[in-house]
């Protein structure tokens, strides 16, 4: 059963990552990336984290998602993506020999043996239960700064795509193209 | 008195520094004039020196501060008046102040006045560093001071290739030489501790006599360069490419003499090896003759001038090896009065024959060049050695010495050349000053030299006159305190009146000779000229050709050959390395083009060797690997 | 069917990895690269959580959390970014994008 799901959705999240990656409509990059994200939390259901794969669920399909398709809002996504090609040989051959390094280092023998868990889950609690044990005790302090980094990008993202807003974008070339109509609106 | 050693060491310098600071701009009087007045100055301590030190006082030692002091080695800047530095101060001062006046008029048109003077002045600073230091190498400091203030003299028309040349030839046989030197203050420092000259000559008498020998012989090739003697004496000829007040004081009066100072100052160094000091005195007969023989038969009278100046230090060598050392410093005063005031003379011929050197194109100047002509006669006369000029008193006692010491052969080859000496100084006058008018079919018309010149040279010329019979019995007495004082007596009264009579007779012989076959029209007899002893005197030896031939081509070979394996080793080096940094900076600067994908890529492949690394580095240490590559035998 | 253990999840998640480099590497619209950045970043969640439940610890999960707050403040700041260029200069392609050059 569980190698069923396993596969199922190993080669569900692949197809939907490599359509992303290598098609040439944003909009399905797009839906194909969402889609990937969200069989990714299966497996993470399948692991028992299930507090992680709910906030995978949330945060990267009903947040990320949704900033990404505010951006897209931008610009005309009917439209064909050109790209001007780089010579494929060199980005799969450098990705396959990374892809049998990693793969390499994993299956090493030394790796498996010699780990003990640091903070191990104790029988009988739930994992959004664990979760908070362990985030608001051993990881209090990374917690706060995530929870300030986050604010920081809140804020830098409405300040850096917000200015402006209300200008025509099209006829925006240019920065003192701006000012000198700005001065012609006045 | 130690004011007056100051005013007397260090006026010189100020003059020099004092004229450089015009040194790049137009010719300006004051150049000439402020280090010429500065130079009286030195002259007027000197003498308040000498008097002081006639009068009986003790010698005046100062020291002005350390130089170095390391480990045993205290080398301080010590600086010394005694009886034979302040003859040699004198010589120095009298002799520079005069060129320096004279100097005024006869650089008077040249574009270099300003250059002139400080090189000149520098040139004094330096010689009186070398006569006053108290050790050896303070003197060796003046001693390369006046070498590179020659080369700057001798070379003073840089434009002119053969000035050139002859300064770095002049520059490069004393290097030789000097190297020699060096090797021999090293060899007094390391056998008696000290390179002050009072401790270190007092050390000397305990050490081994072969020690001392060599160091006696590195310190005479030191002179020898200095003072041109062979195998080292071409450069002195050819350094007559210099302006002429510079061979009168450089290459005359001076410079060329420190050689002489050199082992008279050493003299309780070679009072212990008589057998170096015979060798000294048989190498300066020898050059003493064979300077003569050049000096007959060569066409350019500045030439023949520096010849006669070799000759006369080989002279002086052959006083001091053979321990007359009193009398050797008196030859060396005596010598630069007059020749100095030879020089001068000859410089006022060149400027009226506009620097034509050859005397067989003048002729009958004495009706233009008055003044010049008996100048030029008086300093020939005192050369020749006749009575009572300072050439008897000084020349004849060096042959008088050698009769002595019962050194026969050198006292012969000293009284043929006396009469050499005779027979080319009075060829040079008779060609120069009477005879045929031979200068008007050139267009040239000559005229006496400024008046201040010759009032300049008037000193010299009296000098030339009396320093022989009024200085030589206070000298005697003053310098034989620190010198052996040795009285060189025929005893035998009529042994001494036949050799005296008999040598002034030869000499006047020789002048007699030398005026009837030059002072008429002059007839150049063609066989003469054409055999081989005129040949090879007129080539001075072909010594010349023979240095050119197998040591200059020799080692223009060698640089040559040196230079290519620079050029194809170490050149190929250096580039290469600054090639590689280029190429590759050539090859990776696409890397930084800018483009946010390339960078990217560049990362992906830098993540993917770390990648590799920590492959590499987790197999490495895996026990299964470990034991699989030592089973290969790998490790 | 065989059981599926760590190394088939560190393998997976390998495989998403390499994926998002292809697309790092290959994208030149700066969105899509976007994308393939957000595919690296979960395919890392995939091995931290996977090797979280193997040895029952939680520090690999507490990783994988940090790793969304990063992610999203990235796609804050990126996208704000992204919007600024564009109102410049009109496009998003990285090949105009040569300021840098050196």
């Amino acid at each position: 059963m569980e190698a069923i799901a396993f596969y199922t959705f190993a080669i569900l999240t692949t197809v939907m990552f490599l359509i992303t990656v290598l098609t040439n409509h944003a909009l399905y990059a797009l839906s194909a990336l969402a889609a990937g994200m969200i069989f990714i939390s299966a497996f993470f259901f399948m692991l028992g984290a299930d507090f992680l794969g709910a906030i995978q669920i949330i945060v990267y399909t009903g947040a990320v998602m949704a900033l990404y398709a505010f951006g897209m809002m931008f610009f005309d996504t009917t439209r064909t993506v050109v790209e001007s090609r780089t010579s494929p040989q060199i980005i799969f051959g450098l990705s396959g020999v990374a892809a049998l390094t990693i793969v390499a280092i994993f299956v090493a023998p030394i790796i498996s043996g010699n780990i003990t868990a640091l903070y191990p889950a104790i029988d009988g609690v739930g994992n959004s239960q664990m979760v908070g044990m362990v985030l608001f005790t051993k990881y209090l302090i990374p917690f706060e700064v995530a929870a300030i980094m986050l604010l920081v990008a809140m804020i830098a993202g409405i300040v850096l795509a917000g200015k402006k807003m209300d200008q025509s974008l099209t006829l925006m070339k240019d920065e003192v193209e701006c000012e000198t109509k700005e001065k012609e609106n006045v | 008195m130690e004011l007056y050693l100051y005013t007397a060491l260090f006026a010189p310098i100020v003059g020099s520094l004092f004229a450089a600071l015009f040194g790049m701009s137009k010719k300006n009087i004051i150049a000439g004039l402020v280090p010429s007045a500065l130079l009286f100055v030195s002259w007027l301590a000197s003498l308040k020196l000498l008097i002081y030190i006639l009068g009986g006082g003790e010698e005046v030692h100062v020291e002005l501060m350390t130089w170095m002091a390391t480990g045993d080695l205290y080398v301080p800047y010590g600086f010394i008046v005694d009886q034979v530095s302040v003859t040699m101060m004198m010589v120095v001062t009298t002799v520079s102040t005069v060129v320096h006046v004279y100097s005024i008029g006869y650089m008077d048109h040249d574009k270099g006045f300003n250059r002139f003077f400080a090189w000149l002045s520098a040139f004094v600073f330096s010689m009186m560093v070398l006569v006053m230091s108290d050790n050896f190498l303070g003197l060796f400091i003046g001693w390369e001071g006046v070498g590179v203030c020659s080369w700057g003299l001798i070379g003073f028309w840089y434009h002119k290739e053969t000035a050139t040349w002859a300064a770095n030839e002049a520059f490069i046989m004393n290097r030789i030489a000097d190297l020699a030197m060096l090797i021999g203050i090293f060899l007094v420092y390391w056998n008696t501790g000290s390179i002050q000259y009072h401790e270190a000559f007092a050390a000397m008498p305990a050490l081994d006599t072969s020690v001392l020998t060599a160091m006696g012989i590195f310190l005479f090739i030191g002179a020898m360069g200095k003072s041109a003697q062979f195998p080292l004496h071409t450069w002195l000829a050819d350094a007559m490419e210099g302006p002429t007040p510079v061979s009168a004081l450089i290459h005359a009066a001076t410079m060329v003499t420190a050689g002489v100072y050199l082992v008279v100052r050493a003299n309780p160094l070679y009072d212990l090896i008589p057998d170096v000091g015979l060798f000294i005195a048989s190498l300066g007969a020898f050059v003493a003759m064979f300077a003569a023989t050049m000096a007959l038969v060569n066409r350019d009278m500045k030439r023949i001038i520096a010849y006669s100046t070799l000759s006369q230090l080989g002279y002086m060598f052959v006083a001091a090896g053979l321990g007359a050392y009193w009398v050797a410093l008196f030859h060396l005063m005596a010598h630069a009065f007059f020749k100095a005031l030879l020089f001068l003379g000859a410089g006022n011929v060149m400027h009226a024959m506009h620097d034509e050197l050859d005397p067989f194109k003048m002729g009958d100047l004495k009706t233009s060049m008055k003044w010049t002509w008996i100048f030029m006669t008086l300093a020939s006369v005192a050369l020749a050695g006749i009575y009572p000029l300072a050439g008897f008193f000084s020349k004849d006692l060096i042959l008088e010495v050698s009769f002595v010491e019962h050194h026969y052969i050198l006292y012969t080859v000293l009284l043929l050349t006396a009469g050499l000496t005779a027979f080319y100084s009075f060829r040079l006058v008779a060609l120069i000053f009477h005879g045929d008018d031979r200068h008007t079919e050139n267009g040239v018309h000559p005229h006496e030299a400024y008046n201040f010149m010759l009032y300049a040279m008037l000193p010299l010329a009296i000098l030339a006159v009396v320093a022989g019979m009024i200085f030589k019995t206070p000298y005697y007495e003053m310098v034989t305190q620190v010198l052996p004082a040795v009285e060189y007596h025929i005893h035998n009264h009529t042994t001494f009146w036949i050799m005296t009579i008999g040598t002034q007779l030869f000499v006047i012989a020789s002048i007699v000779y030398a005026y009837k076959k030059y002072a008429k029209a002059v007839k150049v007899d063609k066989k003469v000229e054409s055999g081989l002893l005129y040949q090879l005197l007129y080539n001075q030896y072909f010594i010349p050709q023979f240095y050119e031939e197998y040591f200059t081509k020799t080692y223009r070979e060698l640089s040559e050959m040196m230079w290519k394996l620079d050029m194809k080793v170490v050149d190929a080096t250096v580039d290469g390395v600054a090639n590689v940094f280029h190429g590759t900076g050539k090859a990776t600067h696409e890397m930084q083009n800018g483009n946010l994908s390339t960078m990217l890529r560049w990362m992906v492949i830098g993540t993917v060797v770390l990648l590799a690394l920590a492959a590499a580095f987790t197999f490495g240490q895996s026990e299964g690997v470990v034991k699989m590559l030592s089973g290969l035998g790998a490790i | 069917m065989m059981e599926i253990t760590l190394q088939h999840y560190l393998i997976l998640s390998t495989v998403l990895f390499v994926i998002g480099l292809i697309g790092v590497m290959r994208r030149k619209n700066l969105l899509l690269l976007f994308f393939a950045t957000e595919i690296l970043l979960n395919a890392v969640n995939i091995a931290f959580a996977a090797i979280s439940s193997y040895y029952g610890d939680m520090t690999g999960q507490m990783f994988a959390f940090f790793i969304i707050a990063i992610a999203a403040s990235e796609v804050a700041v990126g996208l704000g970014l992204l919007v600024l260029w564009y109102k410049r200069t009109g496009k998003i392609d990285l090949d105009t994008m040569t300021s840098m050059k050196g």
